[in-house]
């Protein structure tokens, strides 16, 4: 027995290694810009510059748009799923899966060509309908964790009864979607939420390939010109990453302690 | 005596599961460990298969000491809660699987697990895979299974407890049968007393890691020593009385006299002492010559079809009773006086502690 | 099925419109079944159909014929190698890390731990791990000047470049190995504990269960997440494009380089290479899909 177990504690402490040894290193490059000492002066040119600043805004603004968009299709369409057309389930679910098989150039791609100058549906023209070509292509992107994030919500609950009592009770759908259903599976949404955040603020070939002021591109022409501000970019994309899922742990921890019945 | 468990304890941390477990059993006897959850029936069983070190403590079986062996070494048949089939093989590959890791010849193999599956009764299921079978007869081919390397001991960790009420009757009768068919000395794990009442030669009675009583059905049930045993097997009237006399045996219960056909020996006058005695025990209005009687009055009837049950109360102390049904009787009412009586050899006097 | 078909109307509440109740539940979906059409389903149609398409609009396999270009077929080659490498590597590590937290005994903390970091470091992909990479095993990275100046070893003068096909598999193996521990944990912690119980009770050695009952159980999810760490190494860019620029030739940057500005002169072809992503790596979701099933059957 003792002999596995070392091997688990190798195999834990080389794994500890590789993963934390890029961040470190990051974070130690980063901190090399002036010479001969460790300074935080590459974070702080990189959070005072204005681009930084424009760019990360309009992400952190469509990614919210995002999270709009992806919850108003989800939860109503899992709910009747799962309520009334158990049938489409399978349809739905493959739906889901698909952004996960197509790849993201190729669904880009496919934005250009089919809602360029030249279509019916000229959103490319205007930069307010590139920027909602933007934001759908980033709800596609999320659905699948949405998706899984809110049906799994949905299942902890038990949403027949809820709806046959609402019902009873005199409510309509909407009553029962938005007061008694979304605030039962507030974590559920929340974590879809955090995961689509994490999505959209890295996200490099929509924004690059539809030529949006989005954080990904500025990420990247930062990297080709500039030697230790991408090394402060990526310790402050880590992070925003880690936030994220530290607070989806966080919401889901709180259900478990404080069970609501 | 083919298996012996002596002395055996197990301690995890600062916690006892197991405190001092002390059993001969012979070959060929069913013994069942009956107890409620946590008591460490389990934890016994689990160290006889080796799947648990004892803290302290020996087993053997026949003449060898086992008690160092790991798992696969101990030629003991086991069978799990959860039936534990392997998915990914037939049941003839299931049966089969003990064979084949002892190398024993194909034609050998194959004949075994043929006349498994008719001792179970699944002659036809040799092809099927466990997750097409009911759970009934994925816990029979879990016994096949244990059964064909025919080993010395056979163990059962609460196997009928995942299974539909009716399917527990018929199986459990299925085992016994097999059981005394082959002859194998055989441990089984419950916490349903009717089952261990009804398959068992002796039965273990444990409680917080403590043996209570070991003995055979008709004395756990009608002559329990210790009160957790007399509460946990059957229900039973308690009585909580004041000796008056402890060699004579007289006692008061809530200030009425009653005997005790055994004596108290030992017990001091004043003290309290439980009394036990069974509801099938007590008449209500019939009075018998020498024996005990209590006043009292009805305080609950409950109608339960083929018996009614009827609480008398005295004053701290209440008793219930089980009369059958009859419909040409009306059923007594509640709050009127009775008297009830019962023979003075009925009372069992209970221990606090195991003697 | 539901409780709700058996349910007697009560008579003191007034009627429910029962059937408007339906007509309801596919308006609640439409919204869903337009967006996917519209921002999923039929611009991948569109592309996939061009494929068979020339300029003109009519159906032709030249573009696909196309595909054996030199250029293009060494994409294809470079990111089918650089994809099975990455996934064969991710399988091989992540299936030992998620060995370790499943089966080594070790102190309970460390399973949520490796479950969060592994969410984190699978979601790390893109432009800021290559730029942690660089900074890790570039020319002036930390970790190389650390081997020069400890070991007296220089990476780069070994033959070494983080900006290569080795250095592009190292860099992939960051998101891949903890989406193969995610995938595989809650595959390792189905084999349940009484099969090694009753296995070991009924004779056999650790090696025999492990080879006649643990490994079979396991090996479809095995082989369908390897299938899925290949597809997503496979359809993966910003990373590449984070490291490399466009000079690594791989499938996804070439099909980037010809949206950018159509550098095979041929806008159909582009289609064609989309095709081919797709097949690629819808074949192999699919196969993943179909292993994990079957799994699934056993472990009710």
């Amino acid at each position: 027995m003792n002999r596995s177990r070392l091997g688990a504690w190798l195999s834990f402490a080389i794994g500890a290694l590789y993963f934390l040894v890029p961040l470190i290193a990051t974070m130690e490059f980063a901190m090399r810009i002036r010479r001969g000492q460790y300074t935080f002066d590459a974070f702080q040119i990189v959070l005072t510059d204005a681009r930084f600043q424009a760019t990360f805004t309009y992400s952190t603004l469509v990614a919210l748009a995002t999270i709009a968009v992806g919850t108003l299709l989800v939860v109503p369409t899992a709910y009747w799923v799962r309520l009334r057309l158990p049938h489409l389930r399978p349809v739905v679910e493959f739906i889901t899966l698909l952004p996960l098989v197509i790849p993201a150039i190729v669904i880009v791609f496919g934005y250009l060509r089919m809602y360029n100058s030249s279509s019916l549906v000229p959103l490319t023209d205007t930069d307010l309908g590139t920027d909602i070509l933007l934001t759908f292509g980033y709800a596609t992107l999320a659905l699948p964790y949405m998706y899984r994030s809110v049906d799994a919500g949905l299942q902890a609950i038990d949403i027949h009864t809820l709806t046959e009592a609402a019902e009873n009770l005199g409510a309509r759908w909407p009553t029962i979607l938005f007061r008694i259903i979304l605030p039962n599976i507030r974590v559920a949404v929340l974590s879809g939420a955090l995961l689509t955040f994490a999505i959209v603020i890295g996200e490099f070939t929509l924004a690059s390939l539809l030529n949006r002021p989005a954080f990904g591109p500025y990420l990247q022409l930062i990297g080709a010109n500039r030697a230790y501000e991408p090394a402060a970019l990526a310790i402050i994309a880590f992070a925003i990453t880690w936030a994220c899922m530290g607070l989806i742990q966080l919401f889901a921890r709180q259900t478990q302690t404080a069970p609501a019945r | 005596m083919f298996l012996e468990i002596s002395n055996l304890r197990k301690t995890f941390g600062t916690y006892t599961a197991v405190q001092h477990f002390d059993m001969k059993i012979d070959r060929g006897e069913f013994i069942s460990f009956l107890g409620p959850s946590g008591c460490g029936k389990t934890t016994t069983l689990r160290m006889v298969a080796g799947f648990e070190t004892p803290t302290e403590g020996m087993i053997r079986i026949g003449n060898r000491d086992i008690t160092g062996l790991r798992p696969n070494q101990r030629k003991i048949g086991m069978v799990f809660q959860s039936y534990a089939l392997f998915p990914n093989m037939t049941v003839a590959d299931n049966v089969a699987f003990g064979l084949k890791v002892a190398r024993r010849p194909g034609a050998e193999i194959a004949q075994r697990v043929e006349e498994m599956l008719k001792l179970i009764g699944l002659p036809q299921l040799g092809d099927r895979y466990p997750f097409q079978l009911s759970g009934g007869q994925q816990q029979r081919v879990a016994l096949a299974r244990a059964l064909a390397p025919k080993p010395q001991v056979l163990l059962l960790d609460e196997p009928l407890s995942a299974l539909d009420a009716k399917i527990r009757v018929s199986l459990r009768e299925e085992i016994r049968a097999v059981q005394r068919e082959l002859g194998i000395t055989t441990i089984y794990v419950t916490h349903d007393q009717e089952e261990a009442l009804s398959m068992s030669d002796r039965i273990v009675v444990m409680n917080e890691g403590r043996v209570e009583q070991i003995g055979t059905p008709f004395e756990i049930y009608n002559l329990p020593r210790t009160r957790f045993v007399a509460s946990f097997v059957g229900t039973l009237n308690i009585l909580q009385a004041r000796v008056l006399d402890g060699p004579a045996g007289r006692v008061a219960v809530d200030d009425q006299e009653i005997v005790v056909a055994t004596g108290l020996s030992g017990a001091t006058t004043g003290e309290t002492c439980s009394l036990a005695l069974r509801p099938e025990a007590i008449r209500i209005d019939q009075p018998a010559p020498g024996g005990n009687r209590l006043q009292g009055s009805i305080e609950e009837v409950s109608f339960l079809g083929s018996v009614v049950r009827v609480r008398v109360r005295f004053d701290r102390n209440s008793v219930s009773i089980d009369t059958f049904n009859n419909p040409g009787i009306t059923l007594p009412e509640r709050g009127r006086p009775v008297t009830i009586s019962f023979a003075r050899d009925d009372l069992v006097v209970l221990q606090q502690a195991p003697g | 099925m539901t409780q709700a078909d058996e349910v007697v109307p009560l008579p003191t509440l007034t009627a429910r419109p029962r059937m408007s109740m339906p007509s309801w539940a596919w308006l609640g979906t439409a919204p869903f079944f337009l967006f996917a059409l519209l921002f999923l389903i039929l611009p991948t149609a569109y592309l996939l159909v061009g494929a068979f398409q020339d300029v003109e609009g009519h159906f032709t396999l030249e573009n696909l014929a196309n595909l054996s270009q030199p250029s293009i077929v060494s994409a294809y080659r470079i990111s089918l190698q650089v994809s099975a490498a990455s996934a064969l590597g991710g399988a091989v590590v992540g299936s030992l890390l998620a060995s370790a937290v499943v089966f080594g005994g070790l102190p309970r903390w460390i399973r949520p731990t490796v479950v969060t970091f592994s969410g984190v470091a699978s979601n790390f992909a893109g432009i800021p791990l290559a730029f942690a990479f660089l900074a890790t095993l570039g020319r002036a990275g930390l970790v190389t000047t650390l081997l020069i100046t400890v070991f007296d070893f220089n990476i780069y003068s070994a033959g070494f470049n983080l900006l290569s096909f080795w250095g592009l598999v190292i860099t992939y193996l960051y998101f891949q190995i903890p989406l193969m521990v995610l995938i595989l944990l809650p595959a390792l912690e189905g084999l349940k504990r009484e099969w090694r119980e009753a296995s070991e009770i009924l004779g056999a050695s650790r090696w025999q269960y492990w080879s006649w009952v643990a490994f079979p159980i396991i090996w479809p999810s095995l082989l369908g997440s390897t299938l899925l760490l290949f597809a997503n190494a496979f359809g993966a860019i910003a990373t590449a494009y984070g490291l490399t620029g466009s000079s690594l030739n791989i499938v996804p940057i070439l099909l980037y380089a010809q949206i950018r500005g159509d550098v095979l002169h041929n806008p159909n072809l582009g289609y064609a290479l989309a095709l081919g992503m797709v097949v690629i790596t819808g074949l192999s979701n699919l196969a993943y899909m179909v292993l994990r099933r079957r799994s699934e059957r056993w472990m009710r």
